[in-house]
């Protein structure tokens, strides 16, 4: 960084010696450099504040003004207990297998190999929301209705898979999968770059001792990626927490509070909701939705700010 | 599958270490196919089972063999190779098939849009709009809605993004670049829907409920947009050695001259990738303007009047409300698909061609 400053200086001082007109071009392009910088933290601040203001009038309003004549609080809370468990239900599939995925390419395939693989799961994180939706009822959906009838029959005394089992396949299960292939590239791509970055001398020494594989692996690549994958897990969480499309598609919602995943009825998610009935919304629903926005904005931005602490935490180490 | 040479290596050391330790280390080896051979067996195994008993499909066999597959190379490798071996084998198996699993939605995805969508392809479906006619049409309109829309964002996003990104990396210290620096890492966080809340509560305050408007669309994209490019952006221009600079600034270049004339130069070919990269990222999005562009049946290019509509929400539109004929309304939708998909994946193809052609060989 001294460095840096240095040669900044130098550069200064140089078109300080050289006259007032270079001076000017200098002045003008740092002006619009800095004023693009101010635009990004003023468009920050102005979905804030829209946002709070497009809002607010539905914290306000009567209960019998709003949809479902309900108080904003209890309008809300399903749909944010819907949002989390879909998020958390993705993650929890999706985080085993992304650093499964991260483990076979950094370390398991042949090097020509892995970079081709790594460049069909950087395409998977490239597909639009929308053709996940598609062959989530399409395709998915309709091939996990007999898993989920098994589920019921064989693991019915478990809350989750409580049932009836949906016949349609439209259910927080198969959401929960769609959500998990959709962030998995998300996180394997965090969990890539550590494990490729594990000091070589740590992975020798280890071999060196006579550990196998695994053992090597085990010792030292996943201690040294722990917490890069801990946050990479909470990134892919935020984005499967504010996913909209694949949600509002396959879901069949009936707005209850259950924590029955392969059933006809579940809780719909705060993205979905404002997606399916915002079209056909006027007036107050409107603000309705825009504050529930507000609150999976809330909620998606603690969530990457749990993440960035973790990682600025283990940069620190 | 099979051990590289400077495994043989290790396996002797390891052995030696073993048996220092006195762990049970055996000393055999099993031969290079060994996995191969554990995992066709077992998938073998729990097909015939499973055709025994009446309930056979490739899934089941697939979920249970892989792994009656692990078991089976421990049980194998454990009284030749040892425990530790045998279970470096199974871990080996475990992590290849999580792997394939993995990869098992992406393949099933590719095959099915190919083939759903090639049915609603035609002529009419590029050429002509969904005006007036019942249960059939094209999606010319939402074609040109896409294009539209997603260069307004690219037109707003690229230089906003790029300026951000010299500021950040040639100007900027002190609280406002670390400001920005986190900000925009928020700002990658901010949930699609709640970027297309934000555009259309901006113009509602402006022109009342219920407005529409293509650029209303851009505007909820570029939100989406710019983190990426700044991003994008900053990578590149961090790698353009300092000694270019240095060498400019010595011939007296001021260094708003130096930046355009050596930095952006150099870093051009990185830059243009992360822009299509980034446009790609948000061609697709649906859920941003689902709220904010409207869903029209006609053509419309002016992005400043009316509802526009574009190829990710007639997608959803076709599957949402199929008309009469419900199959060519899925067909229409699936036809949509394929065509975002295809210029996602050659916007994609195209960036990492330029990348690899065009990149200034730093040394």
């Amino acid at each position: 960084m001294a460095h840096f400053d240095t040669t900044t200086n130098a550069g200064q001082l140089l078109a300080a010696a050289s006259g007032g007109r270079r001076r000017r071009g200098d002045r003008i392009f740092s002006n619009i450099s800095v004023v693009a910088a101010v635009t990004i933290l003023a468009l920050l601040v102005g979905v804030a504040v829209f946002l709070v203001t497009e809002g607010f009038p539905a914290f306000t309003a009567a209960s019998s003004e709003l949809p479902d004549h309900e108080s904003f609080l209890s309008y809300v809370a399903p749909l944010a207990f819907g949002t989390v468990l879909a998020g958390v239900l993705a993650m929890v599939i999706a985080v085993p297998l992304a650093v499964a995925v991260a483990l076979f390419i950094t370390h398991i395939a042949p090097p020509r190999l892995a970079m081709l693989l790594g460049f069909f799961v950087d395409l998977l994180a490239a597909i639009p929301s929308i053709i996940y939706g598609l062959w989530g009822i399409f395709v998915l959906g309709p091939a996990a209705v007999p898993a989920m009838k098994w589920l019921e029959e064989k693991l019915g005394f478990i809350p989750i898979f409580e049932g009836p089992a949906s016949i349609t396949g439209r259910t927080m299960l198969v959401v929960g999968m769609v959500l998990a292939v959709m962030i998995l590239p998300i996180i394997s791509a965090v969990a890539r770059e550590v494990f490729s970055q594990t000091p070589r001398k740590l992975q020798e020494g280890a071999q060196a001792l006579g550990a196998t594989r695994w053992e090597m692996i085990r010792t030292t690549v996943l201690p040294f990626g722990r917490s890069s994958v801990v946050s990479g897990a909470m990134l892919g969480l935020g984005r499967a927490l504010g996913e909209t499309m694949a949600v509002a598609i396959i879901l069949s919602v009936s707005g209850g509070v259950t924590f029955n995943l392969i059933g006809q009825a579940n809780p719909s998610t705060i993205a979905a909701n404002i997606a399916l009935n915002f079209p056909e919304s006027s007036g107050l629903a409107i603000n309705a939705l825009i504050a529930t926005g507000l609150v999976l904005f809330a909620i998606t931005l603690a969530t990457n700010f749990l993440a960035r602490l973790i990682i600025a935490r283990a940069e620190v180490k | 599958m099979t051990p590289p040479p400077a495994d043989a290596a290790v396996l002797s050391t390891g052995s030696t270490r073993a048996l220092l330790a006195g762990e049970g280390h055996r000393g055999g080896t099993l031969p290079g196919w060994a996995p191969w051979a554990a995992f066709a067996g077992a998938l073998a195994v729990c097909g015939l089972l499973e055709a025994a008993l009446g309930w056979f499909t490739i899934a089941l066999m697939l979920v249970f063999g892989a792994p009656v597959a692990i078991l089976a190379i421990y049980a194998w490798s454990r009284p030749v190779e040892g425990a530790r071996r045998a279970k470096d084998r199974a871990v080996t198996m475990a992590i290849v098939a999580a792997f394939g699993v993995s990869m098992a939605p992406l393949i099933s995805l590719l095959y099915e849009v190919i083939k759903r969508g090639v049915a609603g392809i035609s002529w009419e479906f590029f050429t002509s709009d969904a005006r007036g006619v019942v249960g059939g049409g094209g999606a010319a309109h939402a074609i040109v809605g896409t294009l539209v829309i997603t260069a307004c964002a690219a037109a707003i996003s690229v230089p906003i993004g790029i300026m951000a990104a010299i500021y950040m990396n040639e100007y900027g210290r002190g609280p406002l670049r670390r400001a920005l620096t986190f900000f925009v890492d928020v700002m990658t966080g901010i949930p699609s829907i709640v970027a297309g809340l934000f555009a259309y509560a901006l113009f509602e305050l402006f022109f009342g409920p219920g407005i529409r408007m293509g650029i209303m669309g851009s505007i909820a994209l570029s939100v989406l947009m710019i983190p990426i490019v700044i991003r994008a952006a900053e990578e590149v221009l961090k790698i353009v050695p300092q000694h270019l600079r240095e060498a400019s600034y010595a011939l007296g270049t001021p260094k708003w001259k130096t930046i355009v004339k050596v930095v952006l130069p150099t870093a051009f070919a990185g830059l243009v990738t992360g822009v299509m990269i980034a446009t790609a990222r948000i061609i697709g999005e649906t859920a941003p303007l689902l709220v904010t562009t409207g869903v029209v049946d006609s053509l419309n290019a002016n992005p400043f009047q009316g509802r526009m509509q574009n190829l990710a929400v007639y997608a959803y539109n076709e599957y949402r409300s199929p008309g009469v004929m419900k199959q060519a309304s899925y067909d229409r939708a699936w036809a949509a698909a394929l065509t975002l998909i295809a210029i996602v994946m050659i916007l994609n193809v195209i960036a990492r061609l330029v990348y690899r052609r065009y990149k200034t060989e730093i040394r």
